[in-house]
């Protein structure tokens, strides 16, 4: 008895014909370098109903019909820029999963760049006065000759 | 009954754990009685969570429905196994597990501590005392896992079934060991601040428990990227997901961390940056625990959240940050750095390490949290995904990887780069050599691959070149090789271990990105298809039934190069409860190298879509971090972790300390 209802289960979800999976072969264009060209723009653009995808991973209608729209645009002679433009305008830049440089997003890129410029400066300021605050407590009166072999047994 | 002793175990738990918070923090001074309460309470506090934990499994193993939990996310003909994973495989069981884990640590640190002084061990396990309260409040008061439901149903409702998967018993517990682990950390950063006990020893204390949870954490993070691999279906191992995010920013935190305590440990300087990090690292993991369990971010890991119980963890998250900045503000001026250092030492790379880290740290907390913050104060909508990360973080640890070979060879204090350069020679030599071996086996192409790899072999010939300098390998004898070896400290050898780990991560990647070839194609019964010199039969399709599921199974035959054949059989599931689909790959492992077939739906009249990878070398992405963990592990083994005290009888070997 649930054997057969397992089959019958198998049936209805798994044969249903709405359940695509990511690129499919009647998708793949026949120029190769076209071809490429589309998997390389649909990596970087976002399944619009999936959680975090890109359509070209994703099994969802939508992300299915996005990439028909990607090739379609390619085959009419349009180049990458002009694709993803054509999809921005269309979808809003959501879709893009690599954000645009512009002025709402320039935190966000030069947000580690800054960081890390940053804390060096902090670093090299913090070294420079705990150098000059040492210098200043070690006792001043040391002879040239003394501070020379100070210096020696430093570099040792 | 059971689950009811349990409830009971649990409350009286988080009372314990209420008492020693108090009594810990009103009494640390004085020591006697009301430390060995503290020690006491974390320890019995760890069995009751333990009770209660187990009053939960027990429910879920003999499918007791009228607890309305396993109702909700168990059924009677899942298989054993599944069962016991359920218990975490919700919002609910997986906070009851974060706080075992908690009260882990705690009972942990009050076991083995003789070497701590009082006053700082009743602090610390006051402040972990205060987390275990705060948590087991959240998990009694808004995600109670011990409710019934009555009248008690027939039967559940199944784990989510891409959760059924041996993944689920490793995963979510190793992470927590390391997610949580570094809640250690942050109750002795805590400690510090308040006694101002801040020193050379407390780096030493802290020191295993930054590593255990370190470790355990780069083995649950490999593992979930395993997981996420062999089970989502495309063959991705690392999607830059926010969840995947919350547990790589304490990861890397924590990384700095190790490395900025040798620093502390060895020299008595970078104090405050060690505490601030302490502090740091367990803050994301709350952030983490924060953005999981809220939902506010979209991710596959959002099978369990509520909103609701998103805002009593951001109250929590923002107690405890916040409650522990203050006090670093309050306090870190009144610690005093100690050595000073020139800018070529060991000192300065390990601070040069800190900061390449921070800064990624930062890059992928801001890139995590941009598209919400920017939704929020703009409304306008940005997606913030892996090309983007892939760009920015990679640019970050180009020159993080590069410097990695030069650290363990600078001394202390002051160093030269000429003399380091001079004694890597061998290893820059060799890393040239493969490179350009391997472009010129590509064929000279215009990709940054044969660089990447070039880099990861860096880093491997680097810590081999690091080990065989210490080893005087080729300026003295083979005895004597064989004795400085053998007395190399094991934490000389887990460094190199673990860097020698992060090359073959590398590498793994690098292969895994830049060779790996894919097909999609249609197929029907006796078909075949070539694949990078692979050839992959298609011998047919049957339907399988599994305990709880049916599955239409393809059959294929893949016929290596060298023509050896093996079968590979790959999976379309649907669960017969929740009547979800899923996918199960096939794959098929040659060395390092991996054959993965995804098994489609039908395509016209007897075609069947097939999605085929080869991996080169991908498995060395989770090999390189195996041996980062047991490299840390290794390190746990380590002389002065096992003698509290410095080592007096390290200075009676002939071998001066470097």
């Amino acid at each position: 008895m649930i054997r057969r209802f397992l089959v019958l289960l198998v049936a209805v979800v798994l044969l249903a014909p709405v359940n695509g999976f990511a690129v499919q072969p009647d998708e793949v264009l026949d120029d190769p370098l076209l071809e490429t060209r589309a998997r390389a723009i649909s990596h970087n653009l976002r399944c619009l109903v999936c959680q975090n995808q890109s359509i070209d991973d994703s099994d969802a209608e939508l992300a299915r019909d996005l990439r028909l729209l990607v090739r379609e645009r390619l085959v009419a002679g349009d180049s990458d820029t002009d694709v993803i433009n054509y999809i921005v305008a269309r979808y809003g830049e959501f879709v893009l999963l690599r954000p645009v440089f512009a002025l709402h997003t320039v935190l966000l890129w030069i947000a580690a760049p800054v960081f890390l410029l940053i804390g060096l400066v902090v670093v090299i300021l913090g070294a420079r006065r705990k150098r000059a605050t040492a210098a200043a407590a070690s006792d001043p009166k040391l002879t040239a000759e003394e501070r020379k072999a100070l210096e020696r047994l430093a570099k040792d | 009954m059971i689950i009811e002793l349990g409830h009971f175990a649990f409350v009286l738990a988080f009372a314990l754990a209420l008492a020693q918070t108090v009594a810990g923090f009103a009494f640390w001074q004085r020591g006697g009685a009301a430390s060995h309460f503290v020690q006491q309470a974390a320890i019995m506090q760890f069995v009751l969570v333990g009770l209660a934990f187990a009053a939960l499994v027990q429910a879920f193993m003999v499918s007791d429905f009228s607890v309305r939990l396993v109702y909700e996310h168990s059924h009677s003909i899942q298989p054993t196994l599944y069962k016991f994973t359920s218990v975490w495989g919700n919002h609910e069981g997986s906070m009851l597990l974060f706080v075992l884990t908690l009260a882990l640590f705690g009972a942990g640190l009050a076991a083995f501590s003789r070497n701590l002084p009082d006053d700082l061990r009743t602090l610390v396990l006051s402040t972990q005392g205060l987390m275990v309260a705060a948590f087991s409040a959240f998990v009694l008061f808004t995600s109670n896992p011990f409710w019934r439901a009555d009248p008690a149903p027939m039967d559940g409702t199944e784990l989510n079934p891409i959760l059924q998967d041996i993944g689920l018993a490793i995963h979510p517990p190793l992470l927590y060991l390391g997610y949580v682990g570094f809640s250690i950390c942050f109750s002795f950063a805590v400690a510090a601040l308040i006694s101002g006990r801040i020193d050379a020893a407390w780096a030493r204390w802290v020191r295993p428990w930054t590593l255990a949870s370190w470790a355990f954490l780069t083995l649950g993070i490999a593992m979930g990227s395993y997981w996420a691999y062999y089970e989502l279906g495309w063959g991705g191992w690392w999607f830059w997901d926010p969840v995947e995010n919350a547990s790589f920013m304490p990861w890397l935190a924590g990384t700095a961390m190790l490395h900025s305590a040798i620093v502390m440990e060895k020299r008595n300087a970078l104090k405050i940056w060690t505490v601030f990090l302490a502090i740091i690292t367990f803050s994301l993991s709350l952030l983490g625990t924060f953005l999981v369990r809220s939902g506010i971010l979209t991710s596959v890991h959002s099978f369990a959240s509520d909103p609701t119980r998103g805002t009593v963890i951001l109250a929590m998250l923002a107690a405890f940050v916040g409650g522990a900045f203050l006090l670093f503000a309050l306090r870190a001026s009144a610690l005093r750095s100690g050595g000073l250092f020139a800018p070529i030492s060991r000192e300065g790379a390990l601070i040069l390490n800190n900061l390449f880290l921070s800064a990624a740290t930062a890059g992928v907390l801001v890139g995590t949290l941009y598209p919400l913050v920017l939704e929020a104060l703009t409304g306008a909508r940005i997606t913030v995904g892996a090309p983007f990360f892939d760009v920015t973080f990679g640019a970050l640890m180009v020159p993080l990887l590069l410097l990695i070979p030069f650290g363990p060879f600078l001394a202390w204090k002051r160093s030269d780069l000429v003399a380091v350069t001079q004694r890597l020679i061998g290893a820059i030599v060799a890393t040239l050599v493969v490179t350009i071996i391997v472009f010129a086996l590509m064929g000279f192409p215009v990709s940054l691959a044969p660089i990447g790899l070039g880099i990861g072999f860096w880093v491997m010939f680097g810590a081999i070149a690091e080990i065989a300098d210490k080893g005087a390998i080729g300026r003295a004898s083979l005895a004597q090789n064989w004795s400085r070896l053998k007395g190399l400290p094991r934490s000389v050898w887990s460094t190199a271990i673990a860097h020698f780990g992060v090359g073959v991560t590398v590498i793994g990647i690098v292969c895994a990105t830049a060779f790996q070839t894919e097909i999609v194609t249609s197929m029907r019964q006796g078909e075949s298809v070539e694949i990078a010199g692979y050839t992959v039969h298609y011998d047919g399709e049957r339907l399988v039934e599994g305990p709880n599921y049916m599955a239409e199974q393809g059959a294929f035959r893949v016929t290596t190069p060298w023509n050896t054949t093996r079968g590979i059989t790959s999976e379309r599931r649907v669960y017969a409860v929740s009547r979800m689909p899923t996918t199960e790959a096939g794959i098929n492992t040659y060395g390092f190298t991996q054959m993965y077939i995804q098994f489609g739906e039908r395509f016209g009249a007897e075609g069947r879509v097939v999605r085929l990878w080869y991996k080169p070398y991908v498995l060395l992405i989770w090999l390189g971090s195996l041996i980062m963990a047991g490299a840390g592990f290794l390190s746990l083994t380590d002389r002065r972790m096992r003698i509290g005290a410095p080592q007096s009888a390290r200075r009676k070997q002939s071998e001066p300390a470097q």
